[in-house]
């Protein structure tokens, strides 16, 4: 007979102790410093400053809002993730569509793609300063073999953009990959064959039965990786020396650390944390959808 | 035959490409000092280990022109990061499963809010939180102590634990809980005779999965710990330059010995990665 020592305990109480050490998790690490900041971003608080701190209104909203810089700093997110996400799907989903067929070494083939999503984007960030190194880097050494001039990769606002945007292709056109490939892998072969007996074109067989079969998914992993490029910080900050280009994650962290102006940096903060929450609030709207249709 | 050909041309160019990098980070970790400079860059060079040499070793030159030999803080930062990373992962597995499992068995009011209020710390830029906790930490006096990344690492794979334990447990059939019920099982007992063992192997892939983001964390290490504790990550980035230049032959290097453990769990994972990178969303 087993024991019946945890007879006394009901669900009701069970399910209460199993899930109150999570909450309790995120309410001390996430949840109660934000209402932290919340509350500094109404003063004039430095970190590490002993000045007395003061309340200063909506000030630090008005000179994030008004500030020009604060402005290019969302422009370069913006272009950043419009950009990146837009590349990843492209490169994302032609290696799905090479790779959706029966081949000798697939699962090898798919696995050693997925490799670069795995690895730390610092060290990624930093190995690559060196292929982009204007000098020694190999990415000018096959730029001069192919009779190109050379190009200050990581020293200049436009090339150091196209940099930043190769390595995060690099790293994550294989997440978009691995979720179209699982996609197209799951459209039943009748509906090719029975559009083949129509002598339905490549292309109406495309438009018509890959991509409305394969959209809920391509929709998953668009709102991850926007969500994600959004937050991207320490990949670019390290490759192109802290330079351009400086995301609005990057100002953050100059303002708070940097400059000691911790209050502007809370400001824009929130204001960043509302974008993401909205964002979020369509990517967790959707996925309910998804989880019913189960 | 003509097209099975050139598709299988395009996959090894694909698979060239993507590779390139890695394999460029593995010939520059074997050159020399000078292959490494050299502009062009070198395909053909004769190789050194002296670079690994320097993942245990530390080599000073002193003003004087003498050599110092001693031994490198790059096996401490190892050591460092696999136990932060091995005990958040502990906390956010174990913590995680037992969530999980209410959530998946318990009818819980607001389940579908706490649930993706739980998804949404996930999607919070790190440098949005760092600035407070930093503050914070400071106050508490966790800041620079390895148990304050522990803390961090362990909420913040909080929500991945939580929601890929559930996907696993729910494909579980109650029925089982059930039967041992009416055989006089505590809830609890059942939790732990029938659930704990069918969730081993998706328990074991969530632990690599949050072990791997513990390992992989920069921004939170560099803020809250720079060299104390010092962690893999921010010694390889932080790696001293050299009167001639950025050591990229030994950042090559130490970065092998760190991303190869990655790389093999990659492959350990691959059944488990669609489910892991969208956690259990898709499965």
């Amino acid at each position: 007979m087993p024991q019946r020592r945890f007879r006394s305990l009901s669900d009701d109480r069970l399910k209460f102790l199993l899930i109150a050490p999570t909450l309790a998790l995120l309410l001390f690490i996430v949840i109660y410093p934000l209402i932290r900041s919340l509350v500094w971003s109404f003063t004039d608080y430095g970190i590490g400053s002993n000045a007395a701190v003061h309340y200063v209104g909506l000030r630090n909203y008005s000179k994030v809002l008004s500030d020009g810089n604060t402005w290019l700093r969302f422009q370069t997110t913006g272009k950043v993730v419009v950009l990146a996400v837009a590349l990843e799907f492209m490169v994302g989903f032609g290696i799905a569509l090479l790779l959706n067929r029966h081949m000798r070494g697939r699962g090898v083939i798919t696995t050693l793609i997925l490799v670069p999503m795995m690895l730390c984007p610092a060290v990624v960030g930093m190995f690559w300063r060196y292929i982009f190194d204007a000098n020694c880097g190999v990415a000018n050494g096959l730029l001069v073999i192919m009779g190109f001039e050379r190009v200050e990769w990581l020293s200049k606002p436009g090339p150091a953009l196209v940099a930043a945007l190769v390595v995060d292709v690099w790293m994550w056109s294989p997440f978009v990959m691995l979720i179209s490939l699982a996609g197209l892998s799951a459209i039943p072969k009748y509906l090719y064959e029975a559009a083949e007996v129509d002598r339905a074109s490549a292309w109406f067989k495309f438009r018509h039965i890959t991509l409305p079969l394969v959209a809920p998914l391509l929709i998953v992993a668009l709102l991850f990786r926007t969500v994600d490029t959004f937050k991207l910080f320490d990949m670019v900050w390290i490759l192109t020396y802290e330079g351009e280009p400086l995301m609005i994650s990057a100002q953050i962290y100059k303002d708070a650390f940097r400059a000691r102006d911790t209050a502007v940096a809370c400001a824009t903060a929130y204001i960043v944390l509302v974008i993401v929450i909205a964002v979020s609030n369509i990517f967790i709207r959707y996925l309910n959808r998804v989880q019913l249709k189960d | 035959m003509l097209k099975a050909w050139s598709i299988r041309i395009a996959v090894l160019v694909v698979l060239a490409v993507f590779l390139f990098p890695l394999y460029w980070m593995v010939l520059t970790s074997l050159k020399s000092r000078i292959d490494v400079g050299t502009s062009p860059p070198q395909f053909v060079f004769k190789p050194t280990a002296a670079n690994y040499a320097k993942v245990v070793r530390k080599v000073t030159r002193t003003y004087d022109g003498r050599v110092e030999v001693g031994p490198s803080d790059f096996p401490g930062a190892l050591c460092n990061s696999l136990v932060i990373g091995a005990l958040s992962t502990l906390a956010a597995v174990v913590l995680g499963t037992l969530s999980a499992y209410a959530f998946s068995r318990f009818r819980i009011p607001g389940k579908g809010d706490l649930l993706f209020f739980i998804l949404s710390t996930r999607m919070l830029p790190p440098v949005v939180i760092v600035v407070p906790v930093y503050a914070m930490y400071t106050a508490v006096g966790l800041r620079q102590t390895h148990l304050g990344l522990v803390i961090l690492y362990a909420a913040f794979n909080m929500s991945f634990a939580v929601w890929i334990m559930k996907s696993f447990i729910d494909e579980i059939p109650r029925e089982f809980e059930e039967a041992a019920l009416c055989d006089g099982y505590s809830r609890w007992q059942a939790f732990c005779k029938v659930v704990v063992p069918q969730i081993y192997p998706g328990a074991a892939a969530t632990a690599i999965f949050c072990m791997i983001t513990a390992w992989n964390e920069y921004v939170f290490a560099m803020v809250l710990a720079a060299d104390t504790p010092l962690v893999a990550p921010y010694r390889i980035v932080n790696t001293q330059v050299t009167t001639s230049g950025t050591a990229f032959e030994e950042i090559a290097a130490l970065s092998i010995v760190f991303l190869l453990p990655v790389v093999i769990a990659t492959f350990l994972l691959r059944k488990h990665l669609l489910r892991g990178v969208t956690f259990g969303i898709v499965k």
